[in-house]
């Protein structure tokens, strides 16, 4: 009764807009949190999730790599090696032991921004735990990002706000750096709170955004808000598609629109 | 092993287990001590530790771990190696008080808690004595 | 021969006194030291459990990043960094089976087994420029200020990394002698300032640091020259409360040394910082006629 042709695994074909999945497709085995799944090689984590029955309720946001909702932990059969990634980016390989993990517990300090200033000291006192660095690295090796988060805590122990702010600045608050961190720091929400403090008492203001402001709040762009909002469908689409648009690669300054009545 | 042990109505518990605990963290070994009391001579903390540092290391002899639960004298300690260096038996003895800081720290129990520190205090204190008390006296 | 720059946390923030009076010295001394651009903390004290390896990884990170630099020796100016890095560097020179274990651990970064040499900024001062060269170079000598140099704990313990042998204080010694002053002898120098407990204890409650200061009183010291953020604080900030408790009798102004040696080699007092000190420092040496002579 034993079958001994060999046949190709069926493929099956995700439905919606999820898995679009390439021809000739070949299968592997990928384990989420232990289970043995075979999904279409060359999908993301996450459409090969979606592939084998997951659905994301949460863990799923932007899937562009950006909003930091899908961060994944995966080890390679036979390996110690840690390895992280995010869902939506992160091509499936053979024999990846995978689990999500959507969000991970950790302190975020309530302030009022107002209240703050640009001593390092305040960011010190909402989260004395930075203090708990032990330069183990491991948030580092963890970030899909490729941040170089120890180096930021770091800076913020030596009181330096605007180089934790720069070096920070590619977080995209997914939350691993903090699931491993053996000092139980928070580093997405202390780097985040850095950048504010940075950007509001440090950081020198843009000159033109605060002409600009000042432009919106003296009115200067109701009337023409009003007449977009009140015109029609079609011509609003009109207007659209005549709308005067700088040249695809133009070189920077060398354009100019004719129409500079709001500029 | 754990001897019940009575004597004039003080119930103590010596411990075998607990003796081989502290050496091995500690990498000492407690019983070189022949408790000439150096060590609380040289401390700097000895007057507002429970009990002076000879008798932390008469009890860490016998493994007495329960009778150094409650005590403060190893987290007053300020590992400052007075007693290290004077000892006459080569007991470097703050590694011994590491050791019993260690056996509660490596459990999950803080003995100060970072988040209940007033924003005042931590803004004032030079980072230096964040790192290394936090290093001392959390776990 | 290269040397590499640590300048420690605390350095940064509220101890620049110490750091940029220092190194306004060593420009005035021409000596050329290049700061380590990247560096993490040193963790501040050394980790004294035989099993616990992973609060080495600061330290080590540290002397690796030195290596990559190529630095020949690492000088420090806070005691608490000088004596972490110090005792990491000889656990990974000497102890091969733990130096193996935190290098493979540390697979991000190359291997390290103890080749920079780590130095303490007054053995810099010795052996790269001697006592009789700053003497040449003082400008505005500290004469009549009697100075007793406070070592704390982590210069000279344990021995095997102390600066000097236990009990001599000839570095500091010397270097005052050098810039002018008058070293009085003092018999609490390497007495423990309390340490990090001024966390788990309400400030004029150190009676570590109280019993320094009052022998200090009794010596009849106008002035301790310190090398660690942690000693200046608790000798420095408490001394109100300790005179509100009788604690000592007086106030005992504080320096950090690099402070006292940057004034006789006529630093300008601004980048000294004395307003991080206790404000009696400042009018101690303005009550000596100590001013910058540039």
């Amino acid at each position: 009764m034993c079958e001994t042709t060999t046949k190709q695994p069926e493929i099956k074909v995700a439905t919606g807009d999820r898995a679009i999945l390439p021809e000739g497709a070949k299968t592997i085995p990928i384990f989420v949190m232990g289970k043995q799944y075979q999904v279409p090689e060359t999908l993301t984590i996450m459409k090969a999730m979606e592939f084998a029955g997951f659905k994301f309720l949460r863990g799923a946001g932007c899937r562009g790599g950006i909003c930091g909702a899908c961060p994944t932990v995966y080890r390679m059969a036979g390996d110690y090696k840690l390895h992280f990634g995010l869902a939506c980016q992160t091509v499936v390989q053979a024999n990846m032991y995978l689990a999500q993990i959507p969000f991970f517990p950790a302190n975020r300090a309530s302030y009022n921004i107002e209240e703050m200033n640009a001593a390092a000291e305040g960011i010190q006192a909402l989260y004395p735990e930075i203090f708990r660095c032990v330069a183990c690295n491991l948030c580092t090796k963890a970030c899909p990002m490729e941040v170089k988060v120890m180096d930021y805590i770091a800076a913020l122990k030596q009181g330096n706000i605007e180089k934790a702010a720069r070096l920070s600045f590619d977080c995209i608050q997914c939350g691993l750096c903090a699931s491993r961190c053996m000092g139980e720091i928070p580093q997405y929400h202390v780097a985040q709170l850095a950048r504010r403090i940075f950007a509001k008492f440090i950081q020198p203001r843009f000159e033109h955004l605060v002409s600009r402001v000042k432009e919106i709040e003296s009115g200067k762009y109701d009337q023409m808000l009003d007449e977009l909002t009140k015109m029609d469908h079609e011509t609003l689409k009109k207007i659209y598609v005549e709308r005067e648009r700088e040249p695809d690669l133009s070189t920077l300054g060398a354009w100019k629109p004719k129409e500079t009545q709001y500029l | 092993m754990t001897l019940p042990m009575n004597a004039q109505n003080v119930s103590v518990d010596v411990s075998l287990v607990s003796i081989e605990k502290i050496n091995t963290l500690s990498g000492e070994n407690v019983k070189l001590c022949m408790q000439c009391g150096t060590c609380t001579a040289a401390c700097p903390m000895a007057d507002e530790m429970d009990f002076f540092p000879r008798k932390v290391m008469h009890l860490s002899q016998f493994g007495m771990l329960s009778r150094m639960n409650d005590i403060n004298t190893y987290w007053k300690c300020a590992s400052c190696h007075s007693c290290s260096v004077r000892c006459p038996r080569g007991i470097d003895i703050a590694k011994v008080m590491e050791a019993l800081r260690q056996l509660v720290l490596r459990t999950s129990k803080n003995y100060i808690e970072p988040s209940e520190m007033p924003a005042a205090q931590i803004k004032e204190l030079p980072a230096i004595v964040m790192v290394a008390g936090f290093r001392k006296l959390t776990s | 021969m290269k040397i590499s720059y640590y300048p420690g946390c605390t350095l940064k923030l509220k101890a620049k006194n110490l750091e940029l009076a220092g190194l306004a010295s060593l420009k005035a001394l021409g000596i050329d030291v290049e700061e380590m651009d990247r560096w993490n903390c040193c963790g501040a004290v050394y980790s004294l459990t035989d099993d616990d390896l992973i609060h080495h990884v600061g330290p080590v990170r540290n002397l690796v990043r030195a290596k990559e630099r190529g630095a020949d020796k690492l000088v420090t100016l806070c005691s608490m960094c000088y004596n972490t890095l110090a005792r990491a560097n000889q656990l990974m020179k000497t102890d091969v089976v733990k130096r193996d274990t935190i290098n493979r651990f540390m697979d991000d970064e190359i291997d390290y087994a103890g080749e920079v040499e780590v130095i303490h900024y007054l053995t810099l001062l010795e052996e790269h420029v001697g006592w009789d060269k700053i003497k040449a170079k003082v400008k505005a000598p500290l004469t009549d200020l009697k100075v007793a140099p406070y070592y704390g704990c982590t210069l000279q313990r344990p021995q095997d990394v102390g600066i000097e042998p236990m009990g001599s204080f000839r570095l500091m010694t010397r270097l005052l002698e050098a810039i002018g002053a008058t070293v009085v002898p003092f018999n609490s120098s390497d007495k423990c300032c309390g340490s990090y407990q001024v966390l788990n204890a309400p400030a004029g409650d150190n009676d570590a640091a109280a019993n320094v200061l009052k022998a200090a009183n009794q010596a009849g010291i106008e002035a301790l020259a310190t090398s660690c953020p942690l000693c200046e604080y608790n000798l420095g900030k408490q001394q109100e409360q300790f005179l509100a408790k009788s604690k000592i009798t007086a106030h005992v102004p504080t320096f950090y040394f690099t402070q006292l040696l940057a004034m006789a080699l006529g630093v300008s007092p601004e980048v000294c910082h004395f307003e991080l000190n206790d404000i009696r420092s400042l009018q101690l040496l303005e009550a000596k006629n100590i001013q910058a002579a540039a």
